[in-house]
């Protein structure tokens, strides 16, 4: 094993797709036109020294170093920022260049630390590399001059450090901050000698900047100026492996540098598809939960959630798991347990709980946490498209035109696309934002939203039924993509309906609260200011009528032609690392893997021949008709892998009855999440460092994941549910997970030509890959749809049942936080909780005033499910009449206050609007107290006994 | 019933909300369609059930699509 290399070209590559022939060194070179010398020469093997340039970043020229001789011109100019020419001779290497690069290092070297052999950096420092390089063997000057020797370093930020002294301001981390994050935290402060970098304004330090810690700078750094805090105490990595980020949708690739099997760094990969060398603070950094103290590492068992837990072997735990599942069957019947597969683990391990609960439990009680976010996604695109996935790759943004985000956080939950995103944003792009809050993308850094509609959480459909009503009333259908392309009865039906008088701006406008004109303003934008690509997410799903808004925006997409091409499309951003993957491997209890419902007998037929059982043909319950049915008492026994449903789940009371209820509830985490305080059986599990198998992203990019580190559990996920399978007596015998990855190919015909061969030889593909596509799929249904023609939908607004009043007037609507991911069990067991510590409740000014409340003040939120206790901060981000949280916390509980209300289609939970009462308060409620003290309780681990 | 009746006769009803304007022609087979292919054979009982004893609180359409459901196979 040894470190991943990867190849610095110095500047970007050049988009033309003419070329230019040149000669540098007496080679002849042939490259894009508008390639910069430097670039052509490192494509023919010659590395010109630079110090200020790497390819993220566009060229600068300030460091003097990489200075050519071309013939015919006068002087030296520096190669990063000169492009080529046809038929340009170069010389990179002559008296000249050599005697000018030896003075330029002779310099920088003069004010820097001599301290190589304890730098942190000494192995891989370019500052190092180039003294090398230009054969730097003495500094004329000597070092007693002035210099920047003794300035303090600035280590406020908890993973990274920035040590002035070493630093020779050659701005690459700035132009990183620009360019590659879009946050602008960084410049150069001061003139001349005084020239520094500096984060934020005077008297910031990193911490307390914009900066958002994606490590883009640290990245960038050629010297060990900006270090990373686990390098500079562990020291250089020796290998390094490339695997998949295990957190958001976007699936960031990262080289884990390892040194033995300890994590030294993660470090983002250029060639990854889906980030192209970039990241977030959560991928790069927060990974320091796979070695937390809280982690269980150990099986255990307890009679009833009263009792500490015992640890056991795992023979004893998966032993109780089985005779317990079978004991439950036994007494109520086959249908009585069911499980849920997780997005958070792999493609492999999703599919193999779903063929444990079909196979071995023999019913489709099996479901997956896509329930509570993307549920809708896949049915909505499904019935209009034909796919039950989004329309694009990522890098398609960079060809839009006009970029329509509803529903969606970018910045926040998907920062490595939302940089994407801001660049082409900043490039000219239109910007077009529908969220009830002022979410950062619509005013930022050189961004502008040209619309926001700053709607009534709930009144999505209604609002995009008034865009269609715009577009087709006003004549600016793309008729000849719809008569092509689509079904045209069903156009026809839909065009009527959407003209209809209730679906004017000027009727849906004051009902949700935004102004007609801006409304139709948005519309026209959509439809005629070129490629129109729609971003959504959960904002969209988790609503009542979260499948009809889906449609309503696939409608918008066909009826516009923005489908069929790279800049346009409907995309969901998906909330975990697999959601996309989870759903496509049969996580949910009607369908079989690539979307094929349990009761197509030819379908299920093969899946049974290859399984050798019998398969029910009936739906199974999803996960809420899971909490009502342990409630009612025909629900008794589940397997829970990675996720809290506890915490992340509506209406929390509700769940801990329907938990409490039941009799035999197994939890496999990491941690003793807040399920597992109403569990019998804990399995430990491993983290995405431990393991093998894939995750498939919001692209349905299907992206490795490699193991890096035994399990320090003992077993991989997937080896627990075949344990769990054996002791089942449906045994899955498989030695790999590339073995299930062959199984899934074998049964599903978007995935047939998937392999981990392929996958080590593409880097990822994207599905569907398959005879006819044998390296995936970037872009979907170009030239016509998946289900044949597309399907306009009716999408009539129907308003919520949840319902604001006297005694709950206001709307709460949830959202997640950059440092934060989901319920919070990685990241708040990781430095992140510097950034965000608790839940907050964000309120309008006006809304506070009323209530006498004051920033930072506790207050009471309730609702009709219940209550909980918070800080508030004043903010005008909300409109009046609406506040917002996350649910990051569970001392907070957010999901107390949350309503059992769901999608019609999916029962996708309404988090999005709960109708709620904020009034002031002096501390947590009664109910988060005694919610903390049973937790405490519960987590209670006995002594070990000397035998079991 | 595995889910309370006024659940369910809410969930029934969302979903015939959504079917009814659309332009098949009979909503009550939309409705139907979509109660087989995504609610478990319990909540079907249950909803049958309801209808049996006099449907309250049921859409027409949807009374009219839980008269349509077919019996459990299993």
């Amino acid at each position: 094993m040894s470190l991943v290399h990867e190849i610095d070209y110095g500047t970007p590559a050049s988009k033309s797709a003419e070329t230019v022939k040149l000669t540098i060194d007496g080679n002849e070179v042939l490259v894009p036109a508008g390639t910069s010398i430097m670039r052509a020469a490192m494509d023919a093997g010659i590395q010109v020294p630079k110090l200020c340039a790497t390819d993220s970043v566009d060229a600068f020229g300030s460091c003097r170093l990489c200075l050519v001789e071309i013939a015919g011109r006068p002087g030296t100019p520096a190669s990063c920022t000169t492009p080529v020419a046809a038929g340009m001779v170069v010389s990179t290497q002559t008296e000249r260049l050599k005697q000018v690069r030896k003075g330029v290092m002779e310099l920088y070297i003069s004010d820097h630390p001599l301290d190589c052999l304890t730098c942190a950096a000494n192995g891989d420092c370019e500052l190092q590399d180039m003294a090398g390089a230009v054969g730097l063997r003495d500094v004329r000057y000597g070092y007693a001059g002035e210099n920047h020797l003794e300035l303090e370093k600035d280590e406020s930020n908890p993973y990274f450090t920035f040590d002035a002294s070493k630093c020779i301001v050659c701005s690459r981390c700035v132009r990183a901050c620009e360019e590659v994050q879009g946050t602008f935290a960084l410049t150069i402060q001061g003139r001349g000698f005084d020239s520094k970098v500096s984060a934020g304004a005077f008297g910031d330090n990193f911490l307390s900047s914009e900066c958002v810690s994606c490590g883009a700078c640290v990245q960038a750094c050629p010297t060990a100026t900006l270090s990373e805090k686990s390098l500079i105490d562990i020291g250089q990595p020796e290998h390094s492996v490339v695997t998949t980020c295990a957190y958001c949708g976007v699936g960031c690739s990262f080289k884990a540098e390892m040194r033995g099997e300890e994590l030294v760094r993660m470090v983002p990969y250029k060639e990854g598809k889906a980030n192209h060398g970039h990241s977030c603070v959560k991928g790069r950094f927060a990974w320091g939960y796979a070695n937390h103290k809280e982690r269980i590492l150990n099986p255990m068992i307890r009679e009833s959630i009263d009792q500490p837990w015992r640890e056991v072997s795992w023979a004893v735990a998966i032993d109780r798991v089985a005779s317990e599942f079978k004991r439950l069957q036994q007494k109520h019947g086959r249908l009585a347990i069911g499980g849920i597969t997780s997005s958070r683990c792999t493609n492999e391990e999703t599919y193999l709980v779903q063929k444990l609960v079909r196979g071995g439990f023999g019913n489709n009680n099996v479901d997956t946490c896509a329930r509570v976010c993307h549920s809708p996604t896949g049915y909505g695109l499904k019935a209009t498209f034909g796919t039950s996935a989004g329309t694009q790759d990522f890098d398609s943004v960079d060809q839009a035109d006009v970029i329509l985000i509803i529903g969606a956080n970018p910045t926040d939950a998907h920062p490595v696309f939302a940089s994407r995103m801001k660049k082409r944003l900043r490039a000219g792009a239109k910007l077009i934002v529908i969220d009830p809050r002022r979410t950062d993308i619509v005013r930022m850094p050189h961004i502008e939203a040209q619309y926001h509609l700053p709607l009534r959480p709930g009144t999505n459909a209604a609002i995009l039924n008034a865009l269609a009503h715009t577009i087709v009333t006003e004549g600016l259908v793309n008729e000849a993509f719809v008569r092509d392309f689509c079904d045209l009865d069903a156009f026809e039906h839909w065009a009527t309906f959407v003209s209809e008088p209730q679906n004017s701006p000027e009727t849906v406008g004051p009902m949700a609260g935004v102004s007609p004109e801006a409304i139709r303003g948005a519309a026209r934008l959509y439809a005629t200011g070129g490629n129109g690509a729609i971003y959504y997410g959960l904002g969209v799903t988790e609503h009542s009528q979260g499948t009809t808004a889906v449609m309503a925006l696939a409608n918008l997409a066909m009826a516009t032609g923005n489908l069929g091409r790279q800049g346009v499309g409907v995309n969901p951003l998906r909330g975990q690392n697999n959601v996309q993957g989870a759903c496509d491997m049969g996580s949910f209890p009607h369908e079989l893997t690539g979307y094929r419902h349990i009761s197509d007998d030819a379908t299920r037929t093969m899946f049974e021949k290859l399984w050798g059982v019998p398969l029910d043909n009936e739906p199974g319950l999803r996960i809420p008709n899971m909490f009502d049915a342990a409630i009612d008492g025909s629900f008794r026994g589940i397997y829970v892998q990675g996720e809290d449903i506890l915490q992340s789940d509506p209406n929390t009371v509700h769940v801990k009855k329907a938990l409490a209820a039941m009799e035999c509830v197994v939890v496999q985490d990491l941690f003793l999440n807040e399920t597992a305080n109403y569990a019998h059986v804990f399995l430990p599990g491993s983290t995405f460092l431990e393991k093998d198998g894939t995750f498939t992203n919001a692209e349905r990019r299907i992206n490795r994941v490699r193991k890096v580190m035994t399990p320090k559990n003992g077993m991989a996920d997937w080896e627990i549910t075949l344990a769990i399978a054996k002791a089942m007596g449906f045994e899955m015998p498989y030695n790999h997970p590339s073995e299930i990855m062959d199984e899934i190919a074998a049964l599903t015909p978007t995935f047939a030509g998937v392999s981990y061969d392929l996958l080590d030889k593409e880097g990822s593909v994207q599905w569907p890959c398959n005879e006819k596509a044998p390296t995936g799929t970037p872009i979907m249904h170009i030239g016509g749809f998946a289900r044949g023609k597309g399907n306009f939908m009716i999408t009539e607004y129907v308003a919520t049942d949840e319902k604001v009043g006297p005694r709950f007037p206001l709307l709460l609507t949830t959202g997640r936080i950059l440092s934060q991911y989901n319920v919070g069990a990685q990241t708040r067991r990781t430095e992140n909780v510097v950034w965000h510590d608790e839940d907050v409740l964000e309120i309008h000014p006006h809304d506070a005033e009323e209530r006498g409340v004051r920033d930072g003040d506790w207050v009471k939120l309730d609702s009709r499910a219940g209550g909980t206790a918070l800080h508030a901060h004043i903010t005008d981000r909300v409109a009046p009449g609406v506040v917002y949280t996350t649910f990051h916390h569970p001392e907070t509980q957010a999901n107390v206050v949350t309503t059992e209300f769901s999608d019609w289609a999916t029962n996708c939970p309404e988090y999005k609007v709960t109708a709620v009462q904020v009034s002031p308060s002096n501390g947590p409620s009664e109910w988060q107290k005694d919610y903390a003290e049973q937790a405490e309780q519960s987590r209670r681990i006995a002594t070990k006994v000397a035998a079991e | 019933m595995s889910a309370s009746a006024d659940k369910l006769v809410m969930m029934a009803n969302q979903i015939g909300r959504f079917f009814t304007p659309q332009r098949d022609a009979d909503p009550a087979v939309a409705i139907a369609d979509h109660l087989e292919k995504f609610w478990d054979p319990r909540m079907r009982a249950a909803i049958v059930a309801h209808v049996a004893a006099g449907g309250t609180g049921l859409d027409a359409p949807v009374r009219e699509a839980v008269g349509r459901l077919k019996k459990p196979s299993a």
